[in-house]
């Protein structure tokens, strides 16, 4: 008798100990995927917020110097050949903004891991404006905090995606002039160190 | 054998079946054999793509179907010369994904359908004119000027192209919005002197090994004098025994290829265009019989291949009878006939009787083989230019003819309006009066009425 009351003892223990397993399990194993998938996403081990400011520390660094040492100095110093929209058309350079369009372009054709572009509220081009909810938050934050990046996260065409914003300043007396003055602007009353759009960093998820 | 028969005796339907499944196979591998798979191209092409849909490896992978890659194996080069505006690099953005559910504008199969000839609406588009207004659809609200226009006619009334806006962007039409119709000076580029020479160079014309009668080779040697070849010392073995010393046999027909080692810009030109593509995917060289465009009964009587010498002639490489006569004998279109009685062949015939300065007359070759500055000097300091053999270069749309052939003699507004005007397009430009308004662009910036709307 008390043989069978301790092997009907040990019984309720196992069933027991099973059904926590069971219970355990799945918790465990989606906490390990997730793991997996967070080392997995994150290159060098850095975090997508880590990926995205990397990457716009980069392109803002670029754009800056190109801006600066090139633009400013051959069109406005040097004075021996400018920056024009129809860069290709009348052998000129192209505006910094067309430089960072450039590279977005060259880089989406390279890699799909993250992209990048550069919108605005008040685009010259009405297709660069921004088109989803994140980008249209965005760049709403960014322009009233614009030291404070803005990150979200978006499902665009069935990826997932980290969306980080950073607002883009009127860095030059060119790009107020420019934009001011184009016939095409639907803003004209742009000052240096104004917000004028928003650089979009997306790493994929 | 007897068994074969019998087992077909025992079923005789099982003869059917077999007939159905295997008479298919040989009658496709005898055409595959013989090149021709023109009987299994399943609706025609457009007319871009006729001459070599027989050769389906050009746009098919196997087991893949016609891919995007196909396409710009052949069209990227010319896209991107034109800085295309809709590159397809512009609609990778993730942002962009629920426009590109609506319209793949990263695929050109998405607009350019093929063997669907009644889903093709305006030459080789496939899809609706209205098409620009499922990623513009606020255009009517940004500007004035354009409310009220039809929605499809952002892609018919020749204000805008969806790949090539080099004569129609804003700032264009503005700059040249008071050019005159003609200019004070008009002139085209003159070809500059080839600087390319043979490896085998000798002073005076051999006779070679291989039949030839006194009045042949007189004729031969009289041609090759009076032409550039002569001028420049272009021997008999450079083209006829290429890059060899003596002893190799003598070619009496020559390939193109030979006159590519020299001319090789000019023949990537052609092989780049109808008179050449189907060298180009592997096909035998195009004749006038394969041709949809109306052809001359001479040029489909006598139907012969087309090469370089087809056009330029043999020996004589006369480029004055390649920019007209050459063209003349084979097309009979509308255009072509209506040529000689146009003030465009005045001009010409005054230039090649010494009555006009050179670069002042215009020919077929003026038009459709424009001359083009490489951008490179020679060592003497003068600009290269190029005659562009690809006749089919600035073809679609015609605004394309406008920068790099009409400018040099007609103001931008006159150029458009002529350009985009079927009455003298047909005429071949023999219509007197001025052409009608047809591109409205030019008066919508006159009238300051391009700006947009500013931003609420």
């Amino acid at each position: 008798m008390n043989q069978q009351n301790e092997r009907k003892g040990t019984g309720r223990w196992t069933t027991t100990g099973m059904r926590a397993l069971l219970m355990i399990a799945p918790a465990a194993a989606a906490l390990w995927a997730a793991g997996c998938q967070k080392s997995s996403a994150s290159p060098g081990g850095l975090g997508p917020r880590d990926v995205a400011d990397a990457v716009y520390t980069v392109l803002a660094a670029d754009r800056e110097t190109y801006t600066a040492d090139v633009v400013n100095r051959l069109q406005n110093q040097d004075k021996v050949i400018k920056a024009s929209e129809h860069w290709k058309d009348e052998k000129l350079l192209p505006l910094p903004a067309q430089m960072f369009r450039l590279g977005a372009e060259r880089a989406r054709s390279k890699t799909k891991r993250f992209s990048y572009s550069l919108l605005s509220q008040w685009p010259i081009n009405r297709q660069n404006a921004p088109h989803t909810d994140a980008e249209k938050a965005g760049l709403k934050a960014v322009i009233e905090q614009p030291e404070q990046p803005y990150y979200t996260e978006e499902t665009l065409g069935g990826s997932k995606y980290l969306t980080a914003v950073y607002a883009d300043k009127a860095v030059s007396q060119a790009c107020v002039e420019c934009h001011n003055n184009h016939s095409d602007s639907p803003r004209c009353d742009f000052k240096l160190k104004d917000v004028m759009g928003g650089v979009v960093v997306r790493v994929a998820l | 054998m007897l068994r074969l028969l019998s087992w077909f005796r025992a079923a005789p339907e099982r003869l059917v079946f077999v007939a159905c499944a295997v008479v298919p196979l040989l009658l496709f591998g005898a055409f595959h054999v013989a090149g021709n798979r023109t009987p299994f191209v399943p609706g025609s092409t457009s007319s871009g793509h006729h001459q070599i849909e027989s050769q389906c490896a050009s746009c098919h992978t196997p087991f893949a179907g016609a891919t995007v890659q196909s396409c710009l194996d052949c069209h990227a080069e010319s896209l991107k010369a034109r800085n295309d505006s809709h590159a397809s690099s512009k609609f990778d953005d993730p942002g962009k994904a629920d426009q590109l559910a609506l319209i793949d504008a990263r695929d050109c199969r998405t607009c350019h359908r093929e063997h669907r000839p009644e889903a093709r609406e305006r030459g080789s588009v496939s899809v609706p004119a209205g098409f620009c207004m499922t990623c513009h659809t606020q255009i009517a609200e940004e500007r004035p000027s354009h409310r009220g226009f039809a929605p499809d006619g952002c892609a018919v009334a020749g204000c805008h192209n969806y790949h090539d806006n080099r004569a129609l962007y804003e700032d264009l039409l503005r700059k040249h919005a008071s050019d005159p119709d003609m200019a004070a000076n008009p002139r085209v580029p003159l070809r500059t002197p080839h600087g390319a020479k043979p490896t085998v160079p000798r002073a005076t014309p051999d006779r070679e090994r291989g039949e030839r009668d006194e009045a042949t080779w007189a004729t031969a040697v009289a041609e090759w004098r009076a032409s550039a070849h002569g001028r420049a010392q272009v021997s008999c073995a450079a083209c006829h025994a290429p890059g060899s010393a003596a002893g190799d046999a003598f070619v009496a027909q020559v390939a193109d290829s030979v006159c590519a080692s020299c001319h090789e810009g000019e023949r990537a030109g052609f092989v780049a265009g109808k008179h050449g593509m189907r060298g180009a995917t592997g096909l035998p060289p195009m004749r006038p019989t394969l041709a949809r465009a109306a052809m001359t009964t001479q040029a489909l009587t006598s139907d012969p291949p087309l090469g370089c010498t087809s056009c330029h002639g043999a020996h004589a490489f006369d480029v004055r009878r390649a920019a007209v006569d050459a063209c003349e004998g084979c097309h009979a279109d509308e255009h072509t006939q209506a040529y000689r009685t146009s003030a465009h062949a005045a001009a010409w015939r005054a230039e090649v009787a010494g009555r006009a300065p050179p670069g002042s007359g215009v020919s077929c070759a003026t038009c459709h083989l424009p001359r083009i500055p490489t951008g490179a000097r020679a060592a003497d300091g003068h600009a290269l230019v190029q005659v562009q053999h690809n006749q089919n270069g600035n073809l679609r749309p015609t605004s394309r003819m406008a920068r790099e052939v009409c400018q040099p003699c007609h103001g931008l507004r006159f150029t458009l309006n002529a350009l985009a005007d079927p009455a003298q397009n047909g005429s071949n430009f023999a219509v007197s009066s001025r052409p009608a308004p047809h591109q409205i662009g030019m008066d919508l910036i006159q009238r300051g009425e391009g700006r947009r709307e500013p931003a609420k």
